[in-house]
């Protein structure tokens, strides 16, 4: 157990304090049966970020989670939080994380207080401490009219929100967020980014997976990107933007057939062949400057009509697309 | 330990205060089990001839014993839905004792299934049964049901963690459960039967169940089964305990 600290009197507590990252993994394997769900997952998020998880259904992010949280013993590989080992240290280390997911973990015959008091007090609070910090819980995720009403009453955001801060009872160090807001309307899904930027405001540390790239984007400092259980990229969302190279520029065609032409002339613009969706080229530039009017001279000598043309920074979208070779979408299909 | 012991507190609070707030599963601690009671002494009692004494004197032991084996249904309902709705999961990533989730479900059962008793006793009481017992022995019986029905809660426990929805553990428990009961004691005197079932029915834990508390409330000369019933009791208990325990560890939410 001490393997690891130069002074093998010291107690799993007080390990892993300041300093240490926040999450370390490595080489991460799980398979269930004959499906290999990770094979050779690392990750490192230092404290006080967020890390994302950006991938699509069945990449193996959930079974990540399940790992870091010490629901699952991986086949292969080690996972440390706040220097714990998920493993060895498993005990310890629930004391100080907590989870919240897609499905919001709540007892529906349970008042939102009861739900919160129950789980401070499975932390090891005592009953009125564990109510206290329940209240203060209830008024900042703006449940506290709610707190008496069985949740079974409450609409979807409402019981995401519980959710959100029974994961917040014993003030956790490390955050584990499950695809948070699959499944709420646009309005509770930007209050609970707000929510979950206050917390990282405050220092917590938060690995959150999900499947929406606007999510990654705004929310998380490092985004990995996962596909068939393997971290195909790594950075920040800059990083990874600038990784598919440069701007993008779209151009919609007055008539689809001239595609082919339309491509020709353009395709000494990029150091890879443009894409061509209906009506519609698009191709990564290699600079800025100038490049509309040279895409606008190189089609007028092929004698193609442009409808429209735009040059924009790449989104996350095309990072996809640029390392899995399909839309974030389309993996399923792919993988069948 | 203290740790298992409060959390299991925790737990158990959790499932009797959720309890009144979903009135069908009342019901089936309450209105169900008159319900049989009555069927049993009013369309059944005419025809059925036992040993002496009348038939609802017979009749109450036994179908209390198959009430309090039903007893911890409510638990494998409740486990199978913690599953689902990913309640397992949270509860597993708490600083928790990892019995305690089972084992305040279970403790719950003993308080829905001392109401049942209640309920019970009073129907039987108001359609003529009467005890041919001390006060000791009439609470000896008491304490023989609630440990009968405890380990049954354990079976019900694993049972709820292993199956795959609320309606299998409804239909899986039932049929398992169900004709263990009836190819007993309970409700026709053992000698009644083909020679099959008779062998069967006199090895079956709720004949000696279900003896066990005739020893001990209307007189019946049974009295060793009365430790035989605890035995079994408590073997139950130790083997299905620790598997579902085990289960649980493993237990993954959806």
């Amino acid at each position: 157990m001490a393997s690891r600290s130069p002074q093998p009197s010291v107690a799993a507590g007080a390990r892993g304090s300041a300093g240490d990252p926040a999450i370390v993994v490595t080489g991460l394997e799980k398979s269930y049966g004959e499906v290999r769900a990770l094979c050779g997952v690392d990750l490192s998020a230092e404290r006080g970020t967020v890390l994302g998880l950006l991938g699509p259904n069945g990449a193996g992010k959930t079974t990540v989670v399940r790992v870091l949280t010490t629901l699952l013993k991986p086949d292969a590989g080690t996972a440390s939080v706040v220097g714990l080992d998920v493993v060895r240290d498993a005990a310890a280390l629930r004391q100080r994380i907590g989870l919240a997911g897609q499905y919001a973990a709540v007892d529906e015959n349970l008042t939102g207080l009861e739900n919160l008091t129950m789980v401070g007090r499975l932390y090891g609070q005592r009953r009125p401490r564990a109510k206290q910090r329940g209240q203060q819980l209830l008024d900042r995720f703006d449940l506290l009219d709610a707190a008496s009403r069985p949740v079974k009453t409450y609409s979807g955001g409402m019981r995401r929100r519980l959710d959100l801060a029974a994961a917040l009872v014993a003030k956790p160090e490390v955050l584990f967020l499950d695809e948070p807001t699959t499944g709420l309307d646009p309005r509770s899904r930007l209050a609970l980014w707000e929510t979950i930027e206050g917390l990282v405001a405050e220092g917590t540390t938060v690995l959150l997976t999900t499947q929406y790239l606007d999510e990654a984007d705004r929310l998380a400092d490092t985004i990995a990107v996962i596909d068939h259980g393997l971290v195909i990229a790594e950075g920040t969302s800059d990083e990874l933007k600038d990784r598919v190279g440069g701007e993008r520029l779209e151009v919609r065609l007055d008539d689809e057939r001239d595609a082919d032409t339309a491509v020709a002339a353009l395709a000494p613009m990029s150091d890879e062949r443009p894409l061509v969706e209906g009506a519609v080229v698009k191709l990564s530039v290699r600079r800025r400057q100038g490049s509309i009017v040279e895409a606008v001279g190189r089609l007028g000598e092929a004698g193609v009509g442009v409808d429209d043309l735009a040059l924009r920074r790449p989104t996350l979208d095309d990072v996809f697309l640029a390392l899995t070779g399909h839309a974030a979408a389309e993996a399923e299909e792919e993988a069948a | 330990m203290s740790k298992l012991v409060s959390d299991t507190l925790v737990i158990a609070e959790r499932n009797l205060v959720r309890l009144p707030r979903a009135p069908d599963l009342l019901l089936a601690f309450t209105v169900q089990p008159v319900m049989f009671v009555l069927l049993f002494a009013y369309v059944f009692g005419g025809a059925i001839k036992t040993p002496g004494g009348s038939y609802i004197d017979y009749l109450i032991p036994g179908i209390m014993v198959q009430n309090i084996a039903f007893g911890g249904f409510v638990t494998a309902l409740g486990l199978n839905e913690d599953v689902h709705k990913g309640l397992i999961d949270r509860f597993r990533s708490l600083p928790m004792a990892r019995p305690a989730v089972l084992a305040g479900r279970t403790l719950a059962d003993v308080v829905t299934n001392t109401l049942s008793i209640v309920v019970l006793l009073i129907t039987g009481l108001i359609i003529g049964f009467t005890f041919h017992a001390s006060v000791i022995e009439i609470l000896g019986g008491v304490g023989l049901l609630l440990l009968f029905g405890y380990a049954f809660s354990w079976v019900f426990a694993l049972l709820g963690l292993l199956v795959s929805s609320p309606e299998a553990a409804n239909s899986v428990g039932f049929i398992a459960v169900f004709p263990l009961t009836f190819i007993s004691s309970a409700f026709v005197p053992v000698a009644t039967m083909p020679a099959v079932l008779r062998a069967f029915a006199r090895v079956n834990p709720f004949t000696i169940v279900v003896d066990a508390m005739r020893a001990l409330w209307i007189g019946f000369p049974a009295r060793n089964y009365v430790w035989e019933a605890v035995v079994w009791s408590l073997v139950i208990l130790a083997v299905f305990a620790p598997l579902a325990v085990a289960r649980y560890r493993r237990t993954a939410g959806q």
